[in-house]
């Protein structure tokens, strides 16, 4: 205010302030006395505007109503006296967000957070016009839970004044009933379909790039950015991976035009809404395929076209084979091939319907149904058939198929285990903004919202969840199938690590040192024995394993035992094996879940086998280390 | 290790006396000390004295002590030995069939006696007798986030340090975190290397990881070496060996190829040492290691069992059987077996590898702390390549491994 009256003397014009209207100064402080007084809801009087307490703070103790056309009404009342209010720079921010909340899912209110915020910073000039006034305390104290939740959500770098109000909100443990829940998710169904996709293929085949590109023709990357790419690209003289770059991220990845970790993405088809996991390819970086392949539903193989190249991906050994092969193995049934750089063999038909011959039996072969899988042919560096925006005449002369985003968009809805026990494995660890830290993963089964508490295995510590986020966009509550970015408190960030498991306190996974599995062999080269070493790919983890002992040999089709305790087992058996582990690993039977009883054994560089958990074994370790003396 | 005489007589008793030069001595001598044997070795006893008056004071006497063994320690990291038993030879200040234990050192003799020396435990003392097998290195074998600092000697592969973080993995716009992770974890690699590997014994440091993380971490270690003034690095920069095995690598290396050798294995595991190992470029430097040998010997078993299953047998009982049809080319027995507590035992598995001498077969005595080793220990310790096929159907009880 001090600086207003002496501007004001300066400039010798006296303009008699008015007093009615609040100060911004008086603003910020209204904000914070309400933001630090611990005055319940209930006790305050709801007319008394200044002391409104933040919304955040409305515990669940206040009367749970539902929402009823009663309120809709109100609501248009509202609406129409909203001219009115905004003339005085008011807000009916809570007017705005209540249809909001009404309206449409909550997962989706996203895009309409930044206005409401923007809206929200006069809000406390409401004690104008009382009529609006007891309305809105009406609509508050109806539409409470799903505001409240909304409210303290909002990304951290919103409006300073506001800071206190997400973290008094996470305190007050506002949980939705399952009901709730199952409604919300019932919503989010209504709405499109969410489906994580992998890509694969070969080294080389031009995944990143087909990717990148696709991305930018759906126009998630603005042409700023892409240009951008393309100049510091072109100074590297790698201008063909500009747009490979928009996944690639690390320098080292960059510098060597080799995707090494999976990179994720999101974005949108007319019908879905994609998770995008980019696998790298080289053989070298299989473990973080297996991560990415094992977090998703459904995957484009890509293979690229050009004469010989595409013989060395398919021939044994080649990533186009062992790709599709783990894939299927980690639970992906639905497949998209994608024939990429078609452009390098001037779109011949004839090439393109040899490889989708061959592919395409190799693929049946391994266990994919063939109406689950689908070919088209496409560039990825001139963007051909992704989108349908370039016209390629000589593609055109042939093919009248979809395009890429068209068939994407095919894909079948998956069926997800909402109802299940919660259960998330970490792939990633970092110190996010705020307090405590944030881990991504994919949920596997349940659903979470902020305020549950979750027990952290094999670690057993419990942490509180702070908050939610997908795709760096913040969500009340999240379900099986989603990629989330989980904010947990309540333990040490070194005690967690990749490949630990999120779950339910009162139902945690299984903790195992020693499993009896079933495993399917690959085409190994030397035979497998027991005290066998191989490394353990399960969910992000990756841990060394001993076969310790080779119960079974089994009948490939039809599992019936053909022999006890065999000596070796050699290509392509199949057999009921022991295995142990250093330290405890977490995980679950694949009887009970499907997606958490899968994992594949890795020796040496190759994939040797699939196989799915049967049973978790005492350990017998003790006795038999007793003889070794490095113990 | 050096013998200072030998004394056994036709029935195979005697004594040897021995002096353990290196650290690696000690792993023989405990392969060599049995439960029931004599040691003698110059030790330290606190010794207390009781004057006329009553008064007791405590005195640190270096003594030669003679005990027969009861227990026996080895510990890996130290490299030390430590056997107890009950005093045998009654001095001034021991009393008869007093508890002493005695900590076997570095260049101070002892003397072994044993009722029956053996095959094995005379082979085992030429072997450690023989100068001429040396070859040490030190191996760093890493994967993002692991990472093993490992020693191998002849008959040791020693895990000095292991090294596992957590690095965040790569995410839209938010690069810094996983290179500063990145940066975290070769610093930890870097300080245990300088502290684990000495570089006046080691032949050469081999740099071993799936992916480019070895080259990136050369590179840094490097840079760091020039900045930070590690002479010990920077000296020593020509015994860092990286191999390449696929071709896809070669392009980064061009400059200073001829310092670096970086090998190539599939994940930073311990166990795939076994694969650098095998690394063909690395065989000239590595010669005729022990640790290679084996490697080789136990894949040479596997093959066989690939190609013809019968013409591989593995298990005691099998092995045995085996042995009396004198079908065993080649017999990979590991060493832990003969430190069976348990006389019977070892007999039996001397008797395997008589058998198998005496009818011009070939025996490996694996070092159980090999990863060769280690992976025949898993495979009940004994493993044979026969000469001709054996078709065992009944195959029941078979003692767990």
């Amino acid at each position: 205010m001090k600086h207003i009256k002496r501007s004001c003397n300066i400039m010798n014009e006296i303009i008699p302030f008015d007093f009615t209207t609040p100060s911004p100064d008086d603003i910020v402080r209204s904000k914070q006395k309400a933001a630090f007084t611990r005055t319940a809801f209930a006790t305050a009087p709801p007319t008394v505007i200044l002391k409104v307490p933040p919304k955040g703070r409305q515990s669940s103790k206040s009367p749970e109503k539902t929402i009823n056309s009663n309120d809709q009404a109100t609501n248009s009342q509202l609406n129409s006296d909203k001219s009115e209010s905004l003339q005085k720079s008011q807000t009916l921010s809570n007017n705005v967000k209540t249809s909001l909340n009404i309206d449409s899912d909550k997962g989706r209110i996203v895009a309409s957070n930044s206005e409401d915020s923007n809206l929200r910073t006069g809000k406390s000039d409401l004690k104008t016009d009382s009529g609006v006034l007891t309305v809105k305390s009406d609509s508050k104290v109806d539409t409470l839970k799903l505001e409240s939740k909304t409210d303290s959500f909002l990304t951290p770098k919103k409006d300073p004044s506001l800071g206190a109000i997400p973290r008094s909100a996470s305190k007050a443990k506002l949980l939705l009933d399952p009901a709730k829940m199952k409604e919300e998710y019932d919503k989010r169904l209504a709405e499109k379909d969410q489906l994580n996709m992998v890509v694969i293929g070969h080294v080389d085949a031009g995944k990143s790039t087909l990717m990148g590109h696709l991305l930018y023709q759906l126009g998630e990357i603005n042409q700023r950015i892409m240009h951008k790419y393309e100049q510091e690209s072109k100074k590297l003289g790698k201008g063909s991976f500009a747009f490979a770059w928009v996944l690639d991220e690390t320098e080292e990845e960059r510098a060597r035009g080799v995707t090494m970790d999976i990179a994720q993405s999101r974005f949108e088809t007319p019908k879905k809404v994609i998770t995008l996991l980019d696998a790298p390819g080289h053989k070298d970086f299989i473990p973080n395929m297996i991560t990415g392949t094992a977090q998703a539903d459904v995957a484009i193989l890509v293979v690229n076209a050009t004469k010989g190249e595409f013989e060395t991906g398919f021939e044994l050994g080649g990533q186009t084979r062992e790709h599709a092969i783990l894939a299927r193995s980690l639970g992906v049934t639905q497949l998209i091939v994608a024939v990429n750089k078609m452009d390098t063999i001037d779109w011949l038909e004839t090439r393109y319907n040899d490889i989708t011959k061959k592919l395409g039996q190799f693929l049946k072969q391994v266990g994919y149904k063939e109406n689950d899988i689908s070919f088209i042919p496409c560039s990825g560096l001139s963007g051909v058939n992704l989108t349908g925006r370039i016209p390629e005449p000589k593609l055109e002369s042939w093919y009248k198929g979809s395009t890429l985003e068209e068939q994407i968009d095919k894909f079948k809805v998956v069926t997800r285990s909402i109802d299940k026990p919660f259960r998330l494995c970490v792939g990633d660890i970092f110190k996010g903004m705020g307090s405590g830290f944030s881990v991504t993963g994919r949920i596997v089964t349940g659903s979470v919202q902020p305020g549950d508490r979750l027990l952290v295995l094999p670690s057993g510590d419990s942490v509180a969840v702070k908050g939610l986020a997908i795709n760096d966009v913040s969500y009340p509550c999240a379900f099986a199938g989603d990629h989330v970015t989980v904010t947990i408190t309540g333990m040490d960030m070194n005690n967690i690590h990749v490949g630990s498991m999120l779950c339910d306190p009162t139902s945690p996974l299984k903790s195992a040192t020693r499993i009896k599995a079933k495993i399917v062999l690959f085409n190994v080269e030397i035979p497998i024995t027991k005290g066998f070493m191989v490394v353990f790919h399960y969910q992000s983890i990756t841990e060394p394993a001993v076969i310790k002992r080779l119960n079974s040999q089994l009948n490939k089709s039809t599992g019936e035992v053909i022999k006890n305790k065999p000596k070796c087992l050699v290509k392509n058996m199949s057999a009921v094996v022991e295995l142990e582990f250093d330290r405890p690993i977490c995980l679950e039977l694949y009887k009970d879940y499907k997606d958490l009883g899968r994992f594949m054994l890795r020796y040496s560089g190759h994939t040797i086998a699939a196989g799915l958990v049967e049973e978790v074994l005492k350990s017998k370790s003790k006795t038999d280390e007793g003889v070794s003396s490095s113990g | 290790m050096k013998q200072v005489f030998r004394n056994i007589d036709k029935y195979y008793a005697g004594s040897v006396e021995l002096v353990p030069e290196e650290p690696e001595d000690m792993w023989h001598a405990y392969n060599l000390v049995a439960v029931g044997d004599t040691l003698r070795s110059t030790t330290i006893r606190k010794v207390q004295t009781e004057s006329a008056t009553g008064s007791v004071s405590v005195n640190k006497v270096r003594t030669t002590l003679c005990i027969q063994v009861e227990t026996i320690d080895f510990d890996t990291q130290g490299c030390v030995l430590r056997v107890k038993g009950r005093n045998i030879q009654e001095n001034q200040y021991v009393k008869m069939g007093a508890y002493h234990t005695l900590d076997l050192e570095l260049n101070r003799k002892f003397a072994l006696g044993k009722h029956e020396w053996d095959s094995v435990a005379l082979d085992r003392i030429d072997m450690a007798c023989d100068p001429t097998q040396h070859a040490d290195l030190a191996a760093v074998i890493m994967q993002e986030g692991l990472a093993h600092v490992c020693l191998i000697t002849p008959n040791m592969t020693l895990l000095r340090a292991k090294i596992e973080t957590t690095i965040p993995r790569k995410r839209k716009g938010m690069c810094a975190q996983h290179d500063k992770g990145l940066t975290k974890f070769y610093d930890q690699i870097i300080q245990a290397v300088l502290r684990h590997v000495n570089f006046d014994i080691v032949k050469c440091v081999l740099i071993a990881s799936p992916g480019f993380v070895k080259d990136q971490f050369a590179e840094y270690m490097f840079t760091m070496a020039v900045k930070m003034d590690w002479k010990i690095l920077t000296d020593n920069k020509s015994k860092f060996v990286l191999v390449h095995s696929s071709s896809g690598f070669k392009h980064s290396l061009k400059d200073n190829k001829s310092k670096f050798v970086l090998v190539h294995s599939s994940s930073g595991f311990k166990h795939s040492l076994k694969e650098v190992l095998q690394d063909p470029s690395l065989a000239p430097k590595l010669a005729d290691t022990k640790a290679l040998t084996e490697v080789k010997a136990l894949d040479e078993f596997y093959q066989m069992l690939m190609n013809d299953a019968d013409r591989a047998s593995y298990g005691v009982k099998h092995v045995e059987k085996a042995v009396d049809l004198q079908a065993v080319e080649i017999l990979l027995i590991s060493d832990e077996l003969f430190r069976a507590q348990d006389v019977q035992k070892r007999k039996r598995y001397i008797k395997i590898v008589d058998g198998v001498k005496e009818n011009g077969g070939e025996v490996r005595i694996f070092s159980s702390l090999h990863v060769s080793g280690e992976q025949l220990g898993q495979l009940s310790g004994v493993a044979a390549i026969l000469r001709f096929p054996i078709h065992d159907d009944d195959d029941d009880s078979e003692e767990e491994g």
